[in-house]
C-alpha cells in the first residue's frame, strides 16, 4: 500500500470514527470537524514526532486545535492512534466525559492545549512556539484555525508577534471552508485574501488543496525547511467533507445526527 | 535589598531579576509597558527570558499561556484595566480554566491611576478576578510584605493577580515581619471595632485607628494582603472579639474586599458591618490626594464609618 492509499484509508476511519462519535449524543459540529480530518491524519500518522504510549514526552511535537469546537475529529484521531479506547468515543459529551465538545487538556490524553474562545488557542501556540525558541527545543507547534476565527483580533495580534519574532518552530494551518455559523464567510465578514494578509505579516504562506494528504505532506516538508519565518498553510476545504447529509453546506456547523444519518454516510464513504 | 524609599516597581523588577537566577524557567512578558514598569534591567539581563509582544494585551495573556504551558513561570504586567477587563476572557479560559501557572501584575491599582485618569482606573479588578475559580490574588501594602511573599507567589502552582502599586508607598511593616500567602496580617490589637484594609488603605487604617483612640474607641487594624482566598478563620475570630467591622479598599465597595469579608461573616457569624471604598463610581482625573478626597477613602471617612457600625452595635 503507498502512502497515498494508507492516509487516505486512516482518513476515512477517522471520518467514520467523527460521524460515529457525534450520532451517539445526536447532534454535534460535523462541518468544522470533518473539514480538518485529512490534516489530523496527516499530522498523527506521518509527519508528528509523537508517541501514543507516551503523550507526555518531553520533546513531543505539539497540536494545538485552535478552533476547539472541531474535537470530535481530534479525538477520533487520537482514538484511532491508540492514545486511548475507541469506546471512550461514544461518551463524546455525555455526562462526566473526558471528551467535552471543545479540546481540553486536562481532560483528554494526548490534547496539548484547552480551546474553545476563538483566537486563544493559536495565540497559546504562538507562545508554546516562543518557549520552543527560547529552549532551542528540538520539537515543533503545530495549530489550526478556523477561516471565521479569522475575524477574531487576537489572532492578527499573535500573527504580527510570530512573524515579528521569526517563530519557525511554530506551522499553522487555516481550514478554508469558507462557511461560518452565520453564512458564507465572504458575505459575512470576508478573510480574502488570506495569503497576502499573512505574507504581510511576515510569515511562508502556502496555499494547497486540504483534502490532498500528499499536497498536505508536501507543504510541511517545505515549512519544516524554512528557516526565520513562521509557516501558515491555507488549506482549501469543504465544510462537512465526507458526510453526504451536510457536506457543503452552512448548516454542517452544527446539526442532529441521526443513527440512521451516520449508518448511511458511512456505508457512502465506504464505497 | 532596600525595601523602603524606594518606588514599589524598583523593587517588583529587582525581585524579579534576583529570583530569576534561581528559577530558571521565570520568564516575563510586557505588552509596551515596560518603561511604566521600569523593567528594562530584566531585559538587559536576561533578554532571552522577557518578551514585549507590543501594544496587544489578549496576545500577552495567551502567549503567557503557552509559555507557562511548557512549564515556564510567566509574569505578565500591565496597568490593571488591561490586566483583567480587557483580558477577562483570555485569564478565564486560557491561564484559569486551562489550568496554567500565569502571574499577572497589573499596575496602578484603583485610584491610583491618578493622572491617567477614569479610563485607566480599574475600580472592578478584584470582583472580575475574584469570579475565577483558582485565581489568587494579591495586593501588597509595602516593600517588605512584597519581598517577603514574592518567593511565595513563585512556589503557589496557580495563577496570581497581584495589584501591584508602582510608585512611592508608605511603609508599614518591619524588615523581620514575615507573612504568608493567604493568611491576613494583624497589625494592632483592638476590642471595639476591626478595621481590615488592603493596599494603600492600610497607612489610612492606621491613621484612623489613632484618631479613634483619642476618642476613646480602640480599634483592630488587619491587612488583607491576600483578598482570594480569604482568611476566613481571621476574619471570624476579629468578628468573634469586637462584633463590629469595617472594610477598607482603594475598589469599588461592590466585589472587592468589602464584600467578600461580609459573604465570610454572613455566612458564618453575621456581624454590623461598613464598607469604605468607592461608593460605586468611576474614576476620574487627578492626583491621589484629590481623588482620595472626592472619592471618601480617608483615614476621617473610616473613623465615621466606625462611629456608625458602633451605634448600630448597640441596638
Amino acid at each position: 500500500m503507498d502512502k497515498r492509499q494508507f492516509l487516505e484509508e486512516k482518513a476515512k476511519e477517522i471520518r467514520k470514527l467523527t460521524i460515529n462519535s457525534i450520532a451517539t449524543l445526536g447532534v454535534g459540529h460535523v462541518g468544522g470537524s470533518l473539514s480538518i480530518v485529512d490534516i489530523l491524519t496527516v499530522l498523527y500518522y506521518d509527519q508528528m514526532h509523537i508517541d501514543p504510549k507516551n503523550p507526555k514526552m518531553p520533546n513531543r511535537d505539539r497540536f494545538v486545535l485552535s478552533k476547539g469546537h472541531g474535537g470530535p475529529a481530534v479525538y477520533a484521531t487520537l482514538a484511532s492512534k491508540g492514545y486511548f479506547p475507541i469506546e471512550l468515543l461514544d461518551t463524546l459529551n455525555q455526562p462526566n466525559t473526558d471528551l467535552p465538545s471543545h479540546t481540553d487538556k486536562n481532560k483528554t490524553i494526548g490534547v496539548d492545549m484547552t480551546t474553545g474562545s476563538l483566537g486563544q488557542g493559536f495565540s497559546a501556540a504562538v507562545g508554546m512556539a516562543t518557549a520552543a525558541q527560547l529552549d532551542k527545543a528540538p520539537y515543533k507547534v503545530y495549530a489550526i484555525i478556523g477561516d471565521g476565527e479569522s475575524q477574531e483580533g487576537q489572532i492578527w495580534e499573535a500573527s504580527m508577534f510570530a512573524g515579528n519574532r521569526k517563530l519557525d518552530h511554530l506551522i499553522a494551518f487555516t481550514d478554508y471552508n469558507k462557511m461560518q455559523i452565520d453564512g458564507d464567510v465572504n458575505q459575512i465578514n470576508e478573510v480574502s485574501p488570506l495569503d497576502k494578509k499573512w505574507e504581510a505579516f511576515n510569515w511562508h504562506v502556502q496555499v494547497i488543496d486540504g483534502h490532498d494528504v500528499i499536497a498536505i505532506i508536501d507543504a510541511i516538508q517545505k515549512a519544516k525547511e524554512t528557516k526565520g519565518k513562521p509557516s501558515m498553510i491555507i488549506c482549501n476545504t469543504i465544510k462537512g467533507k465526507g458526510a453526504d447529509f451536510c457536506e457543503g453546506t452552512v448548516g454542517s456547523h452544527n446539526l442532529p445526527v441521526t443513527k440512521e444519518m451516520a449508518e448511511k454516510a458511512i456505508e457512502r464513504l465506504g464505497k | 535589598m532596600e525595601l523602603r524609599n524606594r518606588q514599589l516597581r524598583d523593587i517588583y523588577v529587582d525581585l524579579l531579576i534576583q529570583y530569576a537566577e534561581k528559577y530558571e524557567n521565570l520568564v516575563i512578558v510586557e505588552a509596551d509597558l515596560m518603561k511604566a514598569l521600569k523593567s528594562m534591567p530584566f531585559f538587559e539581563k536576561y533578554p532571552n527570558r522577557a518578551i514585549n509582544v507590543g501594544v496587544a494585551e489578549a496576545n500577552m495573556i495567551g502567549v503567557a499561556s503557552g509559555l507557562a504551558n511548557m512549564g515556564k513561570i510567566p509574569f505578565t504586567h500591565t496597568f490593571t484595566p488591561f490586566a483583567t477587563r480587557r483580558v477577562f476572557d483570555q485569564v478565564t479560559l486560557s491561564v484559569a480554566y486551562a489550568q496554567l501557572n500565569v502571574k499577572m501584575v497589573g499596575s496602578d491599582p484603583g485610584i491610583m491611576a491618578q493622572l491617567n485618569g477614569g479610563t485607566h482606573m480599574s475600580l472592578e479588578d478584584v470582583g472580575l478576578m475574584r469570579n475565577l475559580p483558582t485565581m489568587t490574588i494579591f495586593e501588597p501594602v509595602d516593600g517588605v510584605q512584597l519581598a517577603a511573599i514574592f518567593p511565595q507567589i513563585i512556589e503557589h502552582n496557580g495563577p496570581v493577580y497581584i495589584r501591584l502599586l508602582r510608585q512611592e508607598f508608605d511603609a508599614i511593616f518591619d524588615d523581620n515581619q514575615t507573612f504568608e500567602l493567604g493568611k491576613a496580617t494583624p497589625i494592632i490589637e483592638g476590642t471595639d471595632v476591626s478595621i481590615f484594609a488592603s493596599g494603600i488603605m492600610v497607612k489610612e487604617a492606621l491613621d484612623a485607628q489613632k484618631m479613634l483612640e483619642k476618642e476613646g474607641i480602640s480599634a483592630s487594624v488587619i491587612n488583607i494582603h491576600t483578598i482570594k482566598p480569604i482568611d476566613k478563620e481571621a476574619i471570624i475570630k476579629e468578628a468573634k472579639k469586637t462584633h463590629a467591622v469595617v472594610t477598607a479598599e482603594n475598589h469599588n465597595i461592590i466585589n472587592g474586599l468589602g464584600s467578600a469579608v461580609a459573604e465570610v461573616l454572613v455566612e458564618n457569624y453575621p456581624t454590623v458591618m461598613e464598607r469604605v471604598g468607592v461608593m460605586d463610581h468611576f474614576g476620574e482625573v487627578g492626583k491621589k490626594d484629590f481623588l482620595m478626597e472626592k472619592f471618601g477613602l480617608k483615614a476621617k471617612n473610616i473613623v465615621e464609618a466606625c462611629k456608625r457600625v458602633l451605634e448600630r452595635k448597640k441596638i
